[in-house]
């Protein structure tokens, strides 16, 4: 009986049954603060605010006013607080006193660690700096990290680059003046056709989900992913094509050879922006053949079809020829670039029948791909009304964009090919007339520069208690540039700018700790790094990586690799191979800086760079790195750290450089709020108000450039202007891309016996074969030394959305979402082996084995296995129960990765590597799999000893939250905020992606 | 037995998702938990963090597939994002022996009363979603708020004052608003992109709604191929360029 029905006949009951309604508080506090500042879950470095209640982190979102993710997070961004409050943080700086890797450490004060470290720096120093080897890791402030490196006086400095995406750095600072990586990104609102190469889920990481969210919902445009895995952006693609890995090359070459054969090319762009008409002189066997023709003041030369004469290519206005014979002043023949680089791809080794063959896409579907980017650039052309005017001052009406974007990463990167590979991507997209135009791929300022830009590395000369002449990373521009003896053997500990990879722009921390236990080139006496995790998930051949770690001298009875200082803010695997560790803070209790002069955060429309402000007081006795560092400088008594000899230059620490040091007159750490009065931007005197101000601004600066300085970058007088009155490029001379790379060539000649800097004759015919100055796909080196037949499978890692930085394991929450990793196999290749899904199998190399457990699927290209990076754990790390399947059933494919190149004749190992860059050729892994017998335990192998014997304190159940849930108030909004996303404005056409507090302003002005 | 609300409200707040546009990132999910854990229902327990099998309490969690069509193709990944879809009919509610589980009248939100709630978890076996998440500590039933204490909620941002998922999903593939008004921009949106609701045959009439991925460029043209301008197969046919006139 209802109450209703009840009241109807009179009578007035109570239900005793009834309970009692909830009274929910709809306006409970929030913080007692909300504060700005920068994520630091991974490299994309979004804008966060921190709330905080009593004093603790409550609650972290994205910032909607922010440049780079405009109010969204990621899944590793809303973690950030379990990062923060995570048990494997250090606490107090560690001596070790039991063996290498035993984990057996004495908690020691920083006054201690300090005089330790500043000894044992101070004795390499006064020596030879060299024998220091200073690399950091997944590093933010390199410029500052760089340059303390120079300071101190050792070439041996680099981050993680080598061993991450070098390539894509290499070719495309060598082709367009920037480069895929973060240095460019697609035009999301214009783009209609958009084609992503490999594992991109890394770099950018939030930008390319909201850029690929605004596409798909403006339902124009198509997306193709070439990838050998269907996961991820692969999943949401219209098409996934499961390209076998490191075959992008082939699959590219073949796209070029379909637009060249039915002339689908932007011909006025390649005239106008790039080498293309360039001649290059034919003269086999002179010290000058391949390199382009030059005039008396070094300009390149051209013919000129009216004139019918060699003519400066370098003027605007004449008419070039793109193909011919032609004589130059001295009798010799010349032919223009664009044709040596037609005929490459117009060639039988580039048709589309061999390319089905070596990458396992139809030839049909090559073809229509092909047809496709075609139809996108030419038939669907974008005409945006804004007038600008060129480099040489000529007015143009309209900006005209080829809608064609092409994004890659870490996929291209990771292979013994991935420059080449990367450097024809470039040009396919120069063809297409596609690189900063409207609906292409865009420039980020300070890019493009010129080609190629920057300094040269320096550091061919060291010397006791002297800094560098320059940085110790820079971009040869040729032989001349590298770091080698007058043998040709290597200054560098990592080989970097020698004739094994000379174009090694980020350096080879991948091959640090080989060469230092070698003692090839030389030994080191202090190895200090910087959050990388070399024992563990940063090397190639870990069995191997601890090996050289732990590995004593027989002469001296010390260990090889003598000393090795370690900062880190969390127990990671290499924490328990350090002798000295100085641990770090978390992300939220220092101050950072992303500098306009190191890798800053701006977008395709304007620069920005930003800060990380200290929003909580570190709990232990830890330091932020930036200031150990700064003061172990003072201790050093190193020249722009200290005055007077001894007092420090920055007694603030890391915040008073971020503010005071320039670089040069008027250049500093932060581009914004420059001079006195703080009016400044780019260019100014030092404003000790400058952290207030990014404070002020949600620890960001960011200028929008003029519409009519934001395509065509390397070509718009105006925004040439404004580049270099911002210090981001030394001349407003226009930036031509090279289709054809005289400095490859450089390199080439010098192999051939020209010039005064000649490799050795155990490299000649590898700097020979490998420095073309047209881009070619060859076999990944390990199939071409493995073959087909022994190891069947390619493997290759793709990274987890939401944990593709090894640090996600520790993380209470997202280690809820994945605490093992599986190999992923085709269901078909997978029963052709005998094999089943929930098989455990061993996964085998010519260079080792793991035990791992199969998962079948069919988004996988049937030649390839995979599984997910920096899932997989060494007991002990990381603050994980030892039972903990990290440890038990996840794994890496590091351990059978091998770091180096089987011996050629001459017995001489090759770092595995990519020979241009040095890049580590991570993907180039061939497997085969066998099955385990029934017996076996069903875990992974190795399982390597723990490397913590203390362990950790631990709860079984954590109620985060619980003390931090607000009390109840009466601010309770009548109405609720209605949201859809992505919706396309009326104003602009385009779609207004995350940015809410934008949007509501719209509806409120409607 | 527990009530729906006898006269239901024409207000129906509730979620539309794309399934398009999610890449399986789990952002949304991660957000949801952050929020939440100092939220209404707070905390969200979470067991064995740092051991063999850590779980706890999560209100939206995103699980992925495969699919394959039947007559042959491409298959395809699918990430499913779930949430309870604060159904109109709601089984969880009716079946809550105390009145623990119930839908608000103003906004049609269905909550769980943590005072009332007795742990018998017969609500989780009558949701056919499996979106009620047990907290075996508190002892009581926990689920989506809807982040009720965030959407009318004046001490935070205005930006924020949507669903922590919602607010956070980077691809822009959630979308809040009121499914109950045809005219709200959510309506409009399951109208244009053939919204759906989940499982319809159980009779829930979820609120929730599920835009479903587009039909696919490759799946609806045919095979093309650009037409060779230049003669022969190889590199010779270049020369026909020889003459061509181009302005720098």
């Amino acid at each position: 009986m209802t109450r209703a029905t009840s009241a109807a006949r009179g009578w007035s009951i109570k239900n005793p049954f009834e309970t009692p309604r909830e009274d929910v508080a709809l306006a409970p506090e929030v913080a007692d603060e909300i504060k700005t500042t920068t994520c630091y879950m991974c490299a994309c470095r979004c804008g966060i605010r921190v709330y905080l209640k009593d004093g603790q982190v409550k609650y972290i979102d994205g910032n909607p006013d922010h440049p780079v993710n405009k109010g969204v997070l990621c899944a590793k961004g809303s973690a950030g607080i379990m990062q923060h409050y995570s048990p494997a943080r250090l606490k107090k700086p560690l001596l070790r006193t039991g063996p290498r890797g035993s984990g057996e450490f004495r908690e020691i004060e920083w006054e201690e660690a300090l005089r330790i470290a500043t000894q044992w720096l101070s004795e390499v120093r006064n020596d030879d700096p060299k024998k220091l080897a200073f690399f950091t890791g997944r590093d933010q402030s390199q410029s500052f990290t760089g340059w303390w490196a120079s300071q101190y006086g050792t070439p041996n400095y680099a981050a993680h680059g080598g061993f991450c995406s070098v390539n894509m750095a290499a070719a495309g600072f060598y082709t367009i003046g920037g480069s895929f990586w973060e240095f460019s990104e697609p035009d999301w609102d214009l783009a209609k056709y958009v084609m992503i190469f490999g594992v991109a889920e890394d770099h950018d990481s939030n930008p390319i989900k909201m850029g690929i969210g605004r596409l798909k919902t403006r339902g124009d445009a198509k997306i193709v992913s070439v990838n050998p895995v269907r996961t991820g952006y692969s999943a949401v693609a219209d098409e996934w094509v499961g390209i076998r890995p490191g075959t992008d090359g082939m699959f590219i070459g073949a796209l070029i050879g379909e637009l060249l054969r039915a002339e689908k090319i932007d011909w006025s762009y390649l005239v106008r922006y790039t080498n293309a008409p360039w001649l290059v002189i034919e003269d086999e066997g002179s010290a000058d053949h391949g390199m382009m023709a030059r005039g008396d003041q070094g300009e390149p030369l051209a013919f000129d079809q009216k004139l019918k004469a060699v003519v400066d290519a370098s003027q605007a206005g004449f008419t070039p020829a793109l193909v011919g014979e032609y004589k130059l002043d001295d009798g010799r023949t010349a032919r223009p670039a664009f044709e040596l680089l037609a005929r490459r791809y117009l060639g039988e080794e580039y048709s589309v029948e061999r390319a089905e063959k070596i990458t396992g896409i139809a030839a049909d579907d090559i073809r229509r791909i092909a047809a496709e980017l075609a139809e996108a650039a030419f038939d669907k052309e974008i005409s945006l009304d804004i007038p600008w005017r060129d480099w040489a001052g000529r007015h143009h009406e309209k900006m005209i964009g080829r809608p064609v974007a092409i994004h890659a990463m870490r996929g291209i990167s990771a292979h013994s090919n991935g420059f080449h590979t990367c450097r024809m991507l470039h040009i396919l997209q120069i063809l297409l007339g596609s690189i900063d135009c409207p609906g292409g791929m865009r420039h980020k300022p300070p890019f493009p520069k010129p080609i190629p830009p920057g300094p040269v590395p320096h550091g061919a000369t060291t010397k006791a208690n002297t800094p560098l002449d320059g940085p110790p990373i820079g971009n040869p521009k040729g032989p001349e540039d590298l770091l080698v003896n007058p043998d040709g053997s290597p200054k560098r500990i990592d080989k970097a700018y020698s004739w094994e990879n000379p174009l090694s722009i980020h350096g080879c921390m991948h091959m640090v700790l080989h060469n230092a236990w070698k003692g090839d080139p030389y030994k080191i006496d202090v190895l200090f790094m910087y959050m990388a995790n070399m024992a563990w998930n940063s090397s190639m051949n870990v069995p191997g990586t601890l090996k050289y770690l732990t590995d004593i001298d027989g002469e001296t009875g010390e260990y090889k690799i003598k000393r090795f200082i370690y900062s880190d803010a969390y127990y990671s695997e290499t924490v328990a191979y350090a002798d000295l560790v100085l641990p770090d803070t978390t992300f939220l209790e220092r101050w950072d800086c992303i500098s306009m002069l190191d890798r800053p955060i701006s977008s395709a429309d304007g620069p920005a760079d930003c800060i990380r402000q200290p929003v909580v007081k570190p709990t232990r006795d830890v330091r932020p790195f930036q200031d150990v560092l700064l003061d172990l400088g003072v201790r050093l008594g190193l020249t722009g750290m200290v005055k007077d000899g001894t007092e420090p230059l920055y007694p603030g620490g890391y915040p008073d450089y971020l503010v005071l040091h320039e670089r040069t007159p008027g250049i500093g750490p932060l581009a914004g709020w420059r001079g006195e009065e703080g009016k400044d931007h780019g260019i100014g005197a030092p404003n000790p108000d400058q952290l207030e101000r990014y404070i002020e601004n949600g620890c960001f600066w960011q200028h929008e450039l003029d519409d009519d300085q934001k395509y065509f970058k390397f070509a718009n007088r105006s925004y040439l202007e404004y580049a270099k009155d911002m210090g981001f490029i030394p001349t407003a001379e226009p930036i031509i891309m090279r289709i054809y790379d005289e400095t490859m060539q450089k390199f080439r000649l010098a192999a051939e016996g020209h010039g005064q800097v000649q490799p050795p004759e155990q490299h000649r015919q590898r700097v020979k074969t490998y420095f073309d100055p047209l881009p070619f796909w060859y076999p990944p080196f390990e199939e071409m030394d493995s073959g087909e037949d022994s190891y069947p499978f390619s493997a290759v890692t793709q990274r987890p959305p939401q944990m593709y930085h090894s640090w996600g394991s520790q993380n209470a929450w997202l280690r809820q979402i994945s605490s093992r990793n599986f190999l992923h196999i085709h269901e078909q290749s997978a029963a052709e082996q005998g094999l089943a899904d929930g098989d455990w199998v061993w996964l085998e190399s010519h260079h080792g084995r793991i035990r791992v457990q199969l998962k079948t699927m069919t988004g996988v290209n049937p030649k390839t296995v995979w599984t997910w990076n920096a899932i997989g754990k060494r007991k002990g790390a990381w603050g994980l129960k030892e039972d903990a399947p990290e440890f038990t059933k996840g794994f890496i494919l590091n351990h059978v990765i091998s770091d180096l190149l089987p011996e050629k004749e001459d017995g001489y190992r090759y770092a595995n590597a990519d020979p241009i860059t040095g890049q580590a050729a991570w993907y180039d892994l061939k497997v085969k799999l066998t099955k385990c017998d029934p017996g076996e335990p069903r875990e992974t192998d190795p399982i390597l000893p723990s490397v913590n014997p203390v362990r950790s304190p631990r709860f079984a159940r954590m109620k985060f939250g619980l003390d931090l849930k607000g009390a109840p108030t009466d601010k309770v909004a009548s109405e609720i905020r209605e949201f859809v996303a992505n919706k396309i404005s009326a104003a602009t056409g385009k779609t207004d992606g995350k940015n809410k507090a934008r949007n509501t302003d719209e509806e409120n002005n409607k | 037995m527990t009530c729906l609300p006898k006269k239901p409200s024409a207000k129906k707040l509730g979620l539309v998702i794309d399934l398009d546009i999610c890449v399986g990132c789990h952002a949304c999910a991660v957000q949801c938990k952050e929020w939440n854990t100092s939220g209404h229902s707070a905390p969200l327990t979470d067991e064995d963090p740092y051991g063999s099998e850590p779980s706890g309490i999560w209100f939206n969690r995103v699980h992925s597939y495969e699919t394959t069509p039947e007559g042959g193709g491409p298959g395809r990944t699918v990430h499913f994002p779930k949430s309870c879809l604060h159904c109109d009919d709601a089984p969880c509610v009716t079946v809550c022996p105390t009145g623990a589980s119930y839908k608000r009248e103003e906004d049609g939100i269905v909550l769980v009363n943590p005072d009332a709630c007795i742990g018998c978890k017969l609500c989780s076996w009558a949701c056919p979603y499996g979106a009620r998440e047990f907290d075996e500590d508190d002892g009581v039933m926990k689920k989506c708020t809807l982040c009720i204490d965030r959407i009318y909620n004046e001490n935070l941002p205005e930006d924020a004052r949507v669903p922590a998922c919602v607010s956070t999903c980077p691809s822009g593939a959630r979308h809040f608003g009121d499914l109950g008004d045809p005219e709200s921009e959510v309506s409009k949106l399951v109208i244009d992109r053939g919204g759906y609701d989940l499982m319809p045959e159980q009779g829930c009439a979820p609120t929730n709604k599920y835009l479903p991925p587009r039909l696919r460029p490759t799946e609806q043209t045919e095979p093309k191929r650009l037409q060779p301008q230049i003669e022969g197969d190889g590199p010779e046919g270049l020369m026909k360029w020889v003459d061509k006139m181009l302005s720098r």
